[in-house]
């Protein structure tokens, strides 16, 4: 299992994380050799199992619908960025 | 009275209790403790020298009102990983440096309603990914049995403050053995709990079908007791179970008559240390001693695609759990930018250190088109047998024991330049979180001077069974009592 650094760059976009040069080329190493190693799975037959996602099998829990008050917008807002407002301020999204 | 840093939860809860001892005194005695050794073992992201005595003039108020219970008043360090409000939280990342989170986790919450005292947050790998605490973005924590070693993590703020007596308790969390590697490493009890015993709401979320909180402390006794108080439903965690939590302490018997134990030999993998091997065959021994019945044939066959299954796993969700911080609502933000992906993409990159940003990428490539069937969706097949396993062998026996590490702790900068071996010191414990069964470390020998981890496994919810093991070792050996020799 080799990566290219095509197939790198294509993950680390799917993720929007930026890569430098010199990181693209370290983690096309590192993640080939990571993904050699989990090729021991193809040798497992898991036909008709089922997929564990949760391990303790709670399934659809449900609550009363309770108003209660939030946090303070001000109290959430102190870790923004950028506010303005009451709101978080960003780049804009459509140019 | 001397050495108050060293107390034990119970024995500090005694003196508190008969008045011989007040929490103020025993907490400047903490905090002095602490600053004498922090500035070799480096545990500490965070100490709050103010909050700690505030904390512990309260818990003195309510104490003089007859309101002490077993935890009031007892100093604690709590890994950066959890919400503390108006208290800064890491992760150890440059990405939330300056994060002040705005309420409580769960599991602070239930501690302030027992009125504890925190001393400050501890240092781990960057939101809890890795086996050393070298991957904390701000510095290395060292073990206090060798500081040229590592602490194990990713808890080895925590591990490494307990054992240095730097704190009365801690807690930590665990993903695939960041409580149990680290208490191993740093000689100290660390239990991870069931999966859903605990509620992670304040919890940075690393992987959430993985994660857990759980203490550690300095022997089975206290564990009992942070245990009793940190467990429960959540209605903000729909993940917790809606069970009653029993009295861990009355799980704390002397003998093992009657108990049925099974070692599973798949645990005792290539490249295991001799040494420690000969230290957990040494404890296996003393557990029969004890009246424990103990079958050494046990197999658990799907263990060695655990490691494998996991790094797949908690990769995958981390991607997901981590696409969160996106430079616009909290934490770090690049500024210099006028384009909203360019921005979101040097958050990323400055933020993030280069183990956080491996699983990322790990992650997003299992979870891709044309991945997602090979790769994650095979991993949670296979994680339905590696569970089977499991289920199966505790129809036979009440517990499971192993060693918690193949080795002793290796040296800082030993296995930074190599994921795959350092992936590999966690590879007898997140069969554990694969699983979602509980199992605990407990200090079993020393090797050259380092500690060895025993790690006992238990059935989903059967904290009681590792507990009352645990605790008859503990009454027969004197392991827990050993400190390191911090000058």
């Amino acid at each position: 299992m080799s990566l290219s650094a095509e197939e790198v760059r294509h993950i680390a976009l799917l993720a929007r994380l930026g890569l430098s040069e010199e990181e693209v080329e370290k983690f096309r190493t590192q993640l080939s050799n990571i993904l050699e190693n989990m090729e021991i799975l193809k040798g497992v037959d898991t036909a008709d199992l089922p997929p564990t996602a949760q391990t303790i099998a709670l399934s659809n829990v449900y609550r009363a619908d309770e108003p209660e008050p939030s946090l303070p917008v001000k109290d959430v807002l102190a870790n923004a960025p950028a506010q303005e407002d009451d709101s978080l301020k960003i780049n804009a999204v459509l140019e | 009275m001397d050495n108050l840093h060293q107390l034990t939860i119970h024995e500090a809860h005694r003196l508190l209790k008969e008045k011989k001892l007040s929490s103020v005194e025993l907490t400047e005695a903490v905090l002095k403790g602490l600053h004498k050794v922090d500035d070799k073992v480096r545990a500490c992201v965070t100490v709050t020298d103010e909050q700690a005595l505030k904390d512990a003039r309260e818990a003195d108020k309510a104490i003089a009102a007859g309101d002490i219970r077993p935890l009031t008043g007892v100093p604690s360090l709590i890994k950066d990983v959890i919400c503390t409000r108006g208290i800064r939280t890491t992760c150890s990342s440059k990405m939330l440096e300056n994060f002040v989170p705005p309420y409580d986790a769960t599991v602070i919450k239930k501690l302030k309603a027992e009125h504890y005292v925190i001393l400050g947050k501890t240092n781990m790998d960057e939101f809890a990914m890795g086996s050393s605490t070298e991957n904390s973005a701000f510095f290395v924590t060292h073990n206090p049995w060798d500081l040229d070693r590592v602490p194990g993590g990713s808890s080895g703020g925590s591990a490494a403050s307990v054992a240095a007596d730097e704190a009365i308790y801690a807690l930590g969390s665990d993903t695939g053995g960041s409580i149990r590697q680290p208490a191993g490493f740093c000689g100290v009890v660390g239990l991870k709990p069931t999966y859903g015993r605990v509620s992670r709401y304040g919890l940075v979320a690393f992987a959430s079908s993985l994660d857990q909180i759980g203490p550690i402390t300095k022997d089975v006794t206290d564990c009992a007791l942070v245990l009793n108080i940190i467990c429960g439903h959540d209605k903000r965690d729909s993940t917790t179970a809606p069970l009653d939590v029993p009295d861990f302490t009355r799980a704390l018997k002397p003998d093992l008559k009657k108990v049925r134990i099974g070692v599973p030999k798949e645990y005792f993998v290539r490249g295991m240390q001799p040494e420690v091997h000969k230290a957990v065959d040494e404890a296996i021994k003393q557990l029969e001693k004890l009246g424990a019945s103990v079958d050494r044939s046990v197999s658990l066959p799907y263990t060695g695609y655990a490691l494998a299954a996991y790094y797949i796993l908690a990769p995958s969700e981390a991607s997901a759990n981590l696409a969160r911080y996106d430079g616009v609502k909290y934490g770090y933000s690049y500024r210099d930018s006028s384009n909203m992906w360019e921005s979101m993409e040097k958050t990323k990159q400055n933020g993030f250190g280069a183990e956080v940003k491996r699983r990322i990428m790990l992650g997003t490539y299992a979870l891709s088109a044309g991945y997602y069937d090979a790769y994650y969706l095979k991993a949670q097949k296979v994680r339905t047998l590696i569970k089977r396993d499991f289920e199966q062998a505790f129809q036979k026996y009440d517990v499971l024991v192993t060693p918690t590490s193949p080795t002793v702790p290796f040296k800082i900068g030993e296995k930074t330049d190599d994921p795959v071996q350092m992936y590999l010191s966690d590879v007898c414990t997140l069969p554990i979180n694969i699983a979602g069964v509980p199992a605990i470390s407990i200090p079993a020998g020393l090797v050259n001077g380092l500690p060895v981890g025993l790690q006992i496994i238990a059935k989903h919810f059967d904290e009681a069974a590792l507990l009352r093991v645990a605790y008859a070792f503990e009454q027969a050996t004197d392991w827990h009592t050993k400190k390191p020799a911090l000058a």
